[in-house]
């Protein structure tokens, strides 16, 4: 925790603490929108993914989408939240040309989900950091307003109107900036795990606003909260939150208050400025949604969800020391993301090594993705070839080298390991007739040194297997090389 | 101009189709167009749009099906209209309003799409207060609509427009809306049935939103067949609004056959307090002893929370208004009225876009919802209207299928007598907004006349038994016969 | 609970309603009339009612994750009061410009 700056002359410094809670809107992996047909794909022309319903022309009404309700059920409870059998939609109301119908559709007074935790890391005595999850609620995004784009008029672009998001309120229990980007590095893997959403940020499908107070240390009673917003990366989250923090630091400790207002973070100037004017303080008057009833979720489906809840993270980790052997450093990174980690084990489960697979997805497989950069999801390498490649080397088929160029070739042209190696010639010949005849070769070319190995001068060995191995172009298996060798000279 | 000291005659009640003159769906059109064109050129102002070109051409694909021998149903080449509020394809939808002047709606409502499926052919859209904010179709941006049976006084509101349609031989069916009482006291003050289903009883898609855990399409007919007929057309679940049920519709028409012995009529005396007109009251005991004549049981009957049922309503009908009409800000469609940056272009779109009863209730409901009074207007407000809710279920638990009332406190009042006093204009709503808040299902029916001008009699049964309702209302029509209409 | 001035302008506010100055004196005294009796209502004993919005307790029905998407019979151009490269446009933002916007 930072030092606060001195107060009036003569007093002691007074040590500060923030207190600081999330809001984060994510994207739901749904193919349409919350509340009608129209699709969520990102990259259509301006408006396309628009229909009455989500333009909110007059006389149309929301009907809402099961796959939705699903996924919100999902992430509730991978957060440990209580799902609660009767939710209510609401009515958010406030004017904004992004916002067709002049109201959002949100859950207010009684949301999906509630009461929930989330482990965020470990303190320096192993015990685990743990984060209230206030509540998970379904709502939907509103459109996109475009202010550059044309002179002095502002385009909207309606197509994101209507995506289905979650909301998930932490409780005021975060401390420290990075403990708020731990909270959401952990929370993104958590959803991407188990697939509620692709948490792609450059489409804005994670957004974050941060309420912020700042207390004298040791005070029980929160101070004056600001809420931060236009956070649109987790450095973002962190620099505006040390920003806005230092900001009500010197404000209390040269005695003035601190406001409740909404702030913007400005990324360039790296500060936080208040985002309006004061006289048209917010009122959303919230009501219930008159044209959703109630949803009503049935025990039996809630249990059946949690039931069917996919593999999360922790339990991941677990799983992969026991089952391959695996060190901590080893297993963080192929658990780091779900594509990674699913990718990873079917590697693992096709070849006998667990270790050299970690190796290899660690190893050349990171670095092909790094250098080209592709996603694991387009990598051309299937890993069940990954799983040959390594069985190959293990039969003593390819060489490690030889591997490694088949492994970039693969990666071109998505062909299997055998085929690759095969066409470049670089499968290991141990056929007994051909390894004899290089062998027979190299004795009538260099009749002084196979003397002398046979007179006892075990270090020639290496200079006749080098040549037979030249004769072979490099795809004699230099072991059975190795072993004619000696038989030879025993004989 | 109709000679405003002789009410004229309501068309009289028969079966829809019964269009003497016209030999097919197109003749019919056309003639309908002609009695339009009449109706506007003595004032009535009762359809703001109609396209004699469109409608021709619908009847004509109407009549060539029916040529074919292909079998549309009771309403194939039968004429409609539809207030101005409901969503079509190629007529303007403008709710009677300035801000969406010009606008054409590019989808149609579901219950455009059952009515033409049916082969009814759309020949207009009707005047209506604006969003269907009123109770006399005199808050309208294109002027008020006038009642066809005395053009000096109102024709009823908000769906004035459709009313007066069916009411001056236009139309035998039209579409109009409810909120709280939309379409059963215009329905009363121009003499035809009106109906409003169950909440939940037709898709809603499609209807401009006033106050959604209100809003309900009803119908009118000149007659009670006329209304089942169209009823059962409309009538039933639509996946494009969430609120509409999923319960088999019944073959409303076979109510026609159905006796009224051994059912019981609940007379709540909350609707006839002592300052009722006695001339209403005593056409309503008319209506209730020929019932009894016919064998049903009449009791009287107590609805105990029936004063609240306004101050209720004008708490949660402004309240969502105030969010469903915050969508006209002349961003996407609409009419826009320019100014210096977006927040002065939403105000001046906005101010002059409403006129005054809408802007009236933007801010009574914004009130409302407002912080600091959610709690002692819009949450008591919702509570009232469970207790209201709770009277019709223990009337009806306790043996009553339906209730019997006047449908308004007063028949057609003159044009301009209620504009400068809102809170008197409410009143007028006393007797039919209670159903809107329970959500049950309500028609009028005409049960005679006061100095020459219709009285409704209301009938309200319980959840999804428009079948009751309209068995009742059969056998009323039948056995008043022309005393409805005297 | 008597509506002030000071209301009406606040809500107005909020409503985005621009009020003729000349207006207001009688919108103060309309909001007031019909409030007053709207208090009928606090006399009501609602001790442990829950209140109701809409009607039907058939639950929420859902539609499955798939189209179609439905459909306009007109282009967007043909309602939009202003239209360019398929983007609708309003008067620029006053937080990009005058401060009475604002931010939600
Ligand atoms: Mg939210
Ligand atoms: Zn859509």
């Amino acid at each position: 925790m930072s030092a606060a700056p001195r107060a009036a002359a003569g007093a002691e410094p007074v040590q500060y603490e923030m207190v600081v809670g999330l809001e984060v809107h994510v994207q739901l992996k749904t193919r349409t929108k919350l509340f009608c047909g129209c699709p969520t794909k990102f990259g259509a022309l301006p408006n396309a993914n628009t229909c009455p319903v989500c333009l909110g022309l007059p006389g149309t009404l929301p009907v809402l989408n099961y796959a939705a309700v699903q996924l919100g059920v999902r992430a509730a409870h991978a957060l440990c939240c209580a799902v609660n059998d009767l939710s209510t939609f609401a009515r958010k109301n406030y004017f904004y040309p992004d916002l067709p119908k002049g109201y959002q559709i949100t859950q207010y007074e009684r949301p999906l989900a509630e009461c929930g935790w989330l482990v965020i890391g470990k303190n320096p005595d192993d015990t685990p950091i743990t984060i209230g999850v206030t509540r998970v609620h379904l709502e939907e995004d509103a459109g996109k307003s475009l202010h550059d784009r044309y002179r002095g008029a502002t385009a909207l672009d309606l197509n994101r109107a209507g995506v289905p998001l979650i909301e998930v309120v932490s409780e005021p229990e975060l401390r420290t900036a990075k403990d708020a980007g731990a909270f959401l590095r952990v929370l993104k893997q958590l959803l991407e795990y188990i697939g509620v959403s692709d948490v792609n940020m450059e489409e804005g499908s994670l957004r974050v606003d941060a309420n912020i107070s700042t207390r004298a240390a040791g005070d029980t009673v929160l101070g004056t909260k600001t809420e931060v917003k236009n956070l649109n990366s987790f450095s973002a989250v962190e620099r505006a939150i040390e920003a806005e923090f230092a900001r009500q630091q010197a404000a209390l400790a040269t005695g003035t208050t601190v406001e409740q207002q909404t702030m913007l973070w400005d990324a360039a100037a790296g500060e936080v400025r208040p985002a309006r004017s004061k006289e048209d303080s917010h009122d959303y008057r919230y009501f219930p949604e008159p044209d959703l009833p109630p949803l009503v979720l049935s025990q039996d489906w809630v249990r059946k969800a949690k039931e069917e809840l996919p593999e999360l993270p922790s339990a991941k980790r677990t799983r992969f020391a026991k089952d391959y052997s695996l060190g901590d450093a080893d297993i963080e990174v192929l658990t780091a993301n779900i594509a990674l980690a699913d990718y990873y084990e079917t590697v693992a489960r096709g070849h006998e090594d667990p270790k050299s697979a970690a190796n290899w997805v660690m190893g050349e497989l990171l670095a092909t993705l790094r250098a080209t950069e592709t996603p694991i999801t387009a990598f051309r390498v299937r890993p069940i070839d990954l799983a040959r490649l390594l069985d190959l080397v293990r039969a003593g088929r390819l060489s490690h080298s030889a591997a490694k160029r088949v492994f970039a070739n693969m990666a071109e042209t998505g062909d299997r390991p055998e085929e690759v190696a095969e066409r470049q010639g670089l499968l290991q010949v141990s056929d007994d007739g051909a390894i004899a005849a290089w062998v027979a070769e190299v004795i009538a070319e260099s009749p002084k040194e196979w003397e002398r190995y046979r007179a006892g001068e075990q270090k020639l060995l290496g200079v006749l297997v080098g040549q037979a191995m030249k004769k072979s172009k490099g795809r004699a298996d230099p072991k059975k090389l190795n072993q004619s060798f000696s038989a030879r000279a025993a004989g | 101009m109709t000679d405003a000291a002789t009410p004229k005659a309501a068309v009289p009640a028969g079966r829809v189709g019964a269009y003497p003159d016209a030999p097919d769906a197109v003749a019919r059109a056309f003639d309908v167009m002609r009695t339009t064109r009449a109706a506007e050129a003595d004032g009535l102002n009762l359809v703001l749009w109609y396209d004699r070109e469109h409608a021709a051409k619908a009847a004509r694909d109407v009549q060539a099906a029916l040529d074919e021998g292909q079998d549309l149903g009771p309403l194939a080449g039968v004429p409609f209209v539809a207030k101005d509020n409901i969503a079509t394809l190629n007529l303007p939808t403008t709710c009677a309003s300035r801000i969406l002047a010009g606008y054409v709606s590019p989808f149609e409502a579901t219950v455009i799409t059952r009515m033409e499926r049916g082969g009814a052919v759309l020949v207009g859209k009707t005047n209506c207060d604006e969003f269907a904010m009123g109770s006399s179709t005199e808050h309208s941006a294109y002027g008020p609509a006038r009642n066809p049976l005395d053009p000096t006084r109102v024709p009823g509101g908000s769906s004035g427009g459709s009313a007066g349609a069916v009411a001056a031989g236009i139309v035998r069916v039209a579409l109009g809306s409810e909120t709280g009482g939309s379409v059963r006291q215009p329905a009363s003050f121009c003499g035809v049935v009106g109906v409003k289903p169950t909440y939940g009883r037709v898709s809603r898609y499609g209807l401009v939103a006033f106050a959604s855990s209100l809003d309900q399409i009803g119908i009118f007919g000149a007659g009670v067949d006329d209304a089942a007929t169209a009823l059962e057309l409309v009538a039933g679940r639509d996946p494009l609004d969430s609120t509409s049920a999923d319960i088999p519709v019944p073959r409303y028409r076979e109510a026609a056959q159905r006796s009224v012995a051994g059912l019981v009529i609940g007379r709540p005396k909350e609707y006839f307090p002592p300052s009722l007109d006695p001339r209403i009251a005593a056409l309503c005991d008319r209506a209730l002893t020929r019932m009894r004549e016919l064998g049903a049981d009449v009791r009287d009957v107590s609805l105990p929370h029936t004063d609240l049922a306004v101050p209720a309503y004008y708490i949660i009908a402004p309240a969502e208004a105030s969010s469903n009409l915050a969508r006209f800000d002349g961003a996407r469609y609409g009419r826009r009225v320019p100014a210096a940056g977006l927040r002065a272009t939403y105000e001046a779109t906005r101010s002059d876009g409403f006129g005054s009863e809408v802007t009236r209730r933007i801010l009574l409901g914004t009130y409302v919802l407002s912080a600091g009074y959610y709690d002692a207007y819009y949450k008591k407000a919702q509570e009232v209207r469970t207790l209201i809710a709770e009277d019709f279920q223990m009337v009806f638990a306790s043996g009553v299928d339906v209730l019997f009332t006047p449908t308004a406190p007063t028949t057609a009042f003159p044009i301009g007598a209620k504009v400068g006093d809102p809170y008197a204009m409410y009143l007028s709503d006393i007797f039919t907004v209670t159903a809107n808040l329970a959500g049950i299902p309500g028609m009028s029916l005409p049960i005679g006349r006061v100095d020459g001008l219709p009285v409704g009699g209301q009938l309200l049964a319980p959840h999804f038994d428009e079948l009751t309702m309209f068995t009742l209302a059969y056998n009323l029509e039948r056995v008043l016969g022309q005393d409805a209409h005297r | 609970m008597a509506v002030t001035r000071d209301d009406v302008l606040r809500v107005a506010t909020l409503a985005r309603l621009a009020l003729d100055e000349a207006r207001i004196p009688a919108l103060v005294a309309e909001l007031n009339g019909i409030l007053a009796h709207m208090e009928e209502l606090s006399a009501a004993d609602t001790t442990g009612v829950c209140g109701i919005s809409g009607v039907g307790d058939a639950g929420l029905p859902l539609r499955e994750d798939s189209g179609p998407q439905l459909s306009l019979a007109t282009s967007r151009e043909s309602f939009a009061p202003a239209m360019r490269d398929s983007f609708f446009l309003v008067p620029r933002l006053a937080t990009h410009g005058d401060s009475a916007d604002e931010v939600p």
